[in-house]
């Protein structure tokens, strides 16, 4: 039963191959949605284009409703799926960080490769300042280890804190997705009008 | 509406996401976790500083746990996954003539400016990231898809951030005008 250990189904060389594919999948699939561009990503943050929650929304929840198939048909075993830990306020106050960098830089890591590797030059100054970044993170980091590892909760999910079945939790994100975007879309239009950049 | 030119067409953002969501599916079915972006930038970046000052490297415990001692840190699938991205936003924008040397800015600003922006929204970024465990890929995407209840709180703060500041940086983005 999925997930598999890579490297022994198909050697390391094997393992290199189908990650690199993946990654290929998700380059193209952000340069072909138009994640390249910063104007782009950063007109969310204006609500002049929806493109990134769109985007982001529908992976997000198409994902999780394939996770919670696959895991009642047993293909998957969900609790081998790796479920990023929660620490609760390192996430949260590096959240607002990256939201503030966001807006200022107009990229995220991953959508500023992507404008990298199709020369944008914006998008590799945004680069090296991620560089520098994690550079200076590596070294301040052992200034406040203690906060950096606070309020760590381990595995906790969404049905387990909210203490509902994972099927009412994914049924209630694709609800509420599908409101904020349908509603979203209403208010942009009534904002900037038909005409508006998509 | 005029037809646009080839290059300034993009997926439908529905069509886009349905993609990126059986990709992100089929990533944690096949190897058990999802996407990643800026942990692989680190992973570089560390074998780097491992090049140039290894002494340091093994006694920053932070460093350590990827390159101390005998630890190679490229060796780790985020490296080849973030090498695929690359390829794969180069091929997508070669196939529909956008790899051009240029920058995108506002109408507003010069490209200097929006240079001297991008790097210090990069700093932040790259920060803020290291100290959330991941990024927009890692935590948002791929932690939301498998409902982890921090990747949720993480999201919601990133766009809180954008949004707190959204309207005090707008000169950088709106088109000409109200500035």
């Amino acid at each position: 039963m999925a997930p598999f250990e890579l490297s022994v189904e198909l050697g390391q060389v094997g393992a290199w191959i189908i990650y690199i594919l993946i990654g290929f999948g998700f380059g193209f699939i952000l340069e072909s949605a138009g994640f390249g561009d910063s104007r782009r990503l950063a007109a969310q943050f204006y609500w002049r284009d929806l493109t990134v929650l769109k985007v982001m929304f529908t992976a997000i929840l198409v994902a999780a409703v394939l996770i919670f198939w696959a895991t009642a048909l047993g293909w998957l075993n969900y609790d081998d799926v790796w479920v990023n830990p929660t620490y609760l306020w390192p996430g949260i106050v590096g959240g607002l960080i990256m939201g503030l960098g966001f807006i200022l830089g107009g990229f995220c890591p991953g959508t500023s490769l992507v404008g990298a590797s199709t020369l944008k030059l914006d998008a590799i100054w945004f680069v090296a300042g991620i560089t520098v970044g994690i550079l200076g993170f590596g070294e301040s980091v052992a200034l406040f280890n203690d906060f950096w590892h606070s309020s760590h909760l381990g595995r906790l999910t969404l049905q387990d804190w909210l203490g509902l079945p994972a099927g009412v939790v994914i049924f209630g994100l694709v609800v509420f997705g599908i409101l904020v975007l349908w509603v979203g879309d209403i208010v942009r239009r009534w904002i900037y009008g038909e005409s508006g950049e998509r | 509406m005029a037809q646009q030119p080839k290059r300034d067409r993009y997926w439908d953002p529905y069509v886009a996401g349905a993609l990126l969501g059986l990709l992100l599916f089929l990533t944690f079915l096949l190897t058990g976790h999802g996407l990643g972006s800026s942990g692989g930038v680190n992973r570089i970046l560390v074998a780097l500083e491992d090049l140039v000052v290894p002494r340091h490297v093994d006694t920053t415990p932070y460093l350590a746990g990827m390159a101390g001692g005998e630890r190679n840190p490229l060796d780790h699938w985020i490296v080849w996954q973030v090498a695929g991205i690359l390829a794969g936003g180069f091929v997508s924008g070669w196939l529909r003539g956008r790899v051009r040397l240029e920058t995108r800015h506002g109408p507003q600003i010069t490209p200097r400016t929006r240079w001297a922006m991008a790097f210090v929204g990069g700093i932040l970024m790259g920060y803020g990231a290291r100290l959330a465990r991941g990024c927009t890929s890692g935590q948002a995407l791929s932690g939301g898809a498998v409902l982890s209840a921090g990747s949720w709180a993480f999201m919601l703060a990133v766009f809180a951030g954008g949004y707190l500041l959204a309207w005090f940086v707008r000169r950088l983005w709106q088109p000409g005008g109200d500035g």
